[in-house]
């Protein structure tokens, strides 16, 4: 066990430390608290990407034969965590980097390699993730949206649905029913298709926090080239949870810092609010509550510190993963309520009402957080999950 | 970095791990148990002779001058085995004497040759040392664990208001049994009638030695609850794989299987904050006092829990007094005491990070 960073890491965070200190965007800190339309932010992250990418900071730990920087998971985790601590703004291509990207690197021909990684690092091309439907969600093998073969295309038909940033895609890893007679589990196949194909329609939805960051997508009748073939026919399965492993393997390294730092301003915000005639700081109660979410966000940095060097040694993300996603999820609910108490009366007021404290943040991130035991996976998926793969328990569907 | 045992240290834990299935079985835990002490001399001499009672202890003391992670290796194994008696109050004994340099009697400690254990609670017990009132030595001491078996009793008191630390040989105090929930470490009441004593430490040195010892001590409790939790966890998941109820193994429904999941996130959420503390301890860093109160105010409410599920997922054989789950349980809740409960540590961390 050794928690200090190897020579080689140290100057790899100093690097990064320096570049982020140097190059941030000072406007962004303001920005991200201001109103503005979803597509006028997006392009605004887009350009940021790509300033990352320009300097070699974007997939650093994908093959540098790719645009990739060819460095470590530690690596890659410490440059997340760098960012988080810089304040600077996340990523736009988000779902490529994280998840589909990786897929392509296991999963994907040479050809598809070359074709599609590099415009996922320099956000030329934004990708998104169709893989739940209307009837098919935590029970996502049972997936309906068909394929048939015709000729060199497979034409699709089907709806997909809470598909995140479907509303800026360029590009889609969806998982398609190729062959309907077999088992459920086997009949599914991989594709990536073009969100420009016609019959593809992307309509919004409008979430309980007030913003449209999911989409539905219907195909009609979209012919998808054979060659977008992402693994095997009706090995699809394997692809899709390969993807979800990505999902719950490194998501959570950046949201250790922003809870911290969520924390810090929580403490800062009980020092200055009335409780009972004295800072809510000094409330022993209070005290209690915060200390208890202390502790859970160390608890979850450093579940998920032992996750990464795991991942680092094996190469691949395991089930664990999912423990990371309860504990990300969960926590940040109990974080979020607490945050409520604190702030009493003025915990509810929204943006842009006189009295709002930080612009109303703390209203949007209680009711964000409803949203954390449910995307990626619900709290109860993932429990089965935990009780299936990782405690042997026989299966419960 | 890497956050995970080296391979020294995997090796120091599968050999803990053989050597306590071999010398200390359940069988040899209930009997033990049973005995007045909940201490046993002959185990007590192989464990020495493995080199456990002196782990962290330094090499010109007699010990073998491991770091805490090692403490914590070997620990949860102890936890995972409920090994009885009195390791943990005569680490923290050792603890003291190593931090207020008594390292005559710190070697025969980690020999095995000499037993010590800490006399700290009083009446209104509490973990802070401001709250030792108890004048040079005449009063009570309640809760000290496994007093009938030492040798040695280190007294925190109050010497015209500075906090002191004696060492006093274990004949010359009254030791009355508490009988508590935990059968397998014994806690006992301490009468004290101006005895002989040895002052080890007194005012600012007494109190840094107690804050220090006490952080070895926690760091292990936490590391053998960590153990505890997995074991209760194994036991509970072994019974809801093979009881079937409704023509099924109860551990393919949902609401056993979920309870169980529960289990493994605080096992692992404490193996997590024990470890860290434990670096931290060894690394010397500013935070490790924090470390370590994150990791006892988690497996404080962690174990408990995780007691309550493995209890509740065993239906009836869970109440029995046959099955283990209720040695553990009972462990649970005084190591969940021991060292300060999880509000206890909050207010300390809430100290560190609020002001």
């Amino acid at each position: 066990m050794d928690l200090n960073l190897t020579p080689q890491e140290l100057r790899f965070r100093d690097e990064a430390r320096a570049w982020f200190a140097a190059n941030v965007p000072k406007d962004w800190v303001k920005r991200r608290d201001e109103e503005e339309s979803m597509a006028g932010r997006f392009e605004y992250l887009r350009a940021w990407q790509r300033k990352l990418y320009d300097a070699g900071w974007a997939g650093i730990s994908w093959p540098k034969d790719f645009g990739g920087r060819g460095a470590s998971v530690m690596e890659q985790v410490i440059f997340i965590e760098e960012m988080a601590r810089a304040e600077a703004p996340p990523m736009a291509n988000v779902i490529a980097l994280g998840l589909i990207g990786p897929t392509i690197i296991a999963f994907g021909t040479p050809e598809q390699k070359k074709r599609y990684l590099a415009k996922m690092l320099s956000a030329e091309e934004i990708w998104c993730q169709g893989f739940s439907e209307p009837n098919a969600g935590s029970d996502l093998a049972s997936l309906s949206t068909t394929a048939v073969l015709d000729g060199d295309h497979f034409v699709v038909n089907g709806q997909k649905v809470w598909t995140s940033y479907a509303w800026a895609a360029d590009w889609c890893e969806l998982v398609v029913r190729t062959d309907p007679a077999a088992p459920k589990h086997k009949g599914l196949t991989a594709l990536l298709v073009d969100m420009h194909t016609p019959g593809v329609e992307v309509r919004g939805l409008k979430q309980m926090s007030g913003e449209s960051e999911f989409g539905e997508i219907f195909f009609r009748d979209v012919r998808v080239p054979v060659a977008n073939l992402l693994g095997k026919v009706n090995e699809g399965w394997t692809v899709a949870m390969g993807t979800l492993m990505h999902e719950r393997g490194t998501f959570g390294a950046a949201l250790q810092v922003n809870y911290r730092r969520n924390f810090n301003r929580l403490v800062e915000i009980a020092k200055k609010i009335d409780r009972n005639g004295k800072p809510a700081a000094q409330d022993p109660l209070i005290r209690q509550k915060l200390a208890q979410c202390y502790a859970e966000i160390e608890v979850m940095r450093l579940n998920q510190l032992r996750a990464f060097s795991r991942i680092n040694e094996t190469g691949v993300p395991g089930p664990e993963g999912s423990i990371q996603k309860i504990v990300w999820s969960e926590l940040n609910q109990r974080f979020q309520q607490v945050a409520m108490e604190i702030l009493g009366p003025y915990g509810q007021l929204a943006h842009g009402s006189p009295g709002a404290i930080d612009e109303g943040q703390w209203a949007y991130g209680y009711l964000r957080s409803r949203g954390n035991t449910i995307e990626a996976g619900t709290s109860e998926i993932q429990r089965n999950i935990i009780g299936h793969f990782v405690l042997g328990l026989p299966k419960s569907y | 970095m890497q956050f995970g045992l080296s391979e020294s240290q995997r090796i120091l834990q599968s050999n803990a791990r053989k050597f306590f299935a071999a010398e200390c079985p359940m069988a040899e835990v209930r009997r033990i148990m049973e005995t007045d002490t909940a201490h046993d001399a002959k185990l007590w001499r192989a464990m020495a002779e493995q080199g456990f009672l002196g782990v962290v202890f330094p090499e010109e003391a007699g010990g073998m001058g491991l770091g805490y992670v090692e403490l914590a290796a070997l620990a949860e194994e102890m936890g995972r085995a409920l090994v009885p008696g009195a390791f943990l109050s005569n680490l923290f004994a050792g603890a003291v004497m190593q931090a207020t340099g008594a390292h005559k009697h710190l070697a025969e400690i980690a020999s095995g040759g000499k037993t010590a254990t800490v006399a700290l609670l009083e009446a209104n017990p509490n973990w802070d040392p401001q709250a030792i009132h108890m004048p040079t030595l005449a009063g009570e001491k309640l809760f000290v664990p496994d007093a009938a078996s030492a040798s040695w009793l280190i007294v925190a008191a109050r010497d015209a208001g500075a906090l002191a630390l004696y060492l006093v040989d274990s004949h010359k105090a009254r030791i009355v049994p508490m009988p508590a929930m935990d059968l397998t470490r014994r806690l006992y009441k301490v009468t004290f009638d101006h005895p002989a004593a040895e002052l080890l430490a007194k005012g600012e040195a007494a109190r840094k030695a107690l804050d220090q010892a006490m952080d070895v001590a926690t760091v292990a409790l936490c590391a053998e609850m960590t153990g505890g939790m997995q074991r209760m966890l194994d036991i509970a998941v072994d019974y809801a794989k093979t009881r079937k109820q409704f023509g099924k193994p109860i551990g393919q429904y949902q609401a056993v299987q979920h309870q169980c999941a529960d289990m493994l996130l605080f096992t692992e959420g404490s193996r997590s904050a024990t470890y860290y503390a434990a670096d931290t301890m060894t690394e010397a860093n500013a935070d490790s006092h924090t470390a370590v109160s994150v990791a006892k105010a988690y497996a404080s409410d962690a174990c408990r829990e995780t007691g309550n599920r493995a209890v509740q997922v065993q239906g009836g054989m869970g109440f029995t007094w046959e099955n283990d789950t209720h040695l553990y349980y009972r462990r649970a809740k005084a190591s969940e005491i021991a060292f300060g409960d999880a509000a206890f540590h909050r207010e300390r961390i809430a100290r560190a990070v609020i002001g």
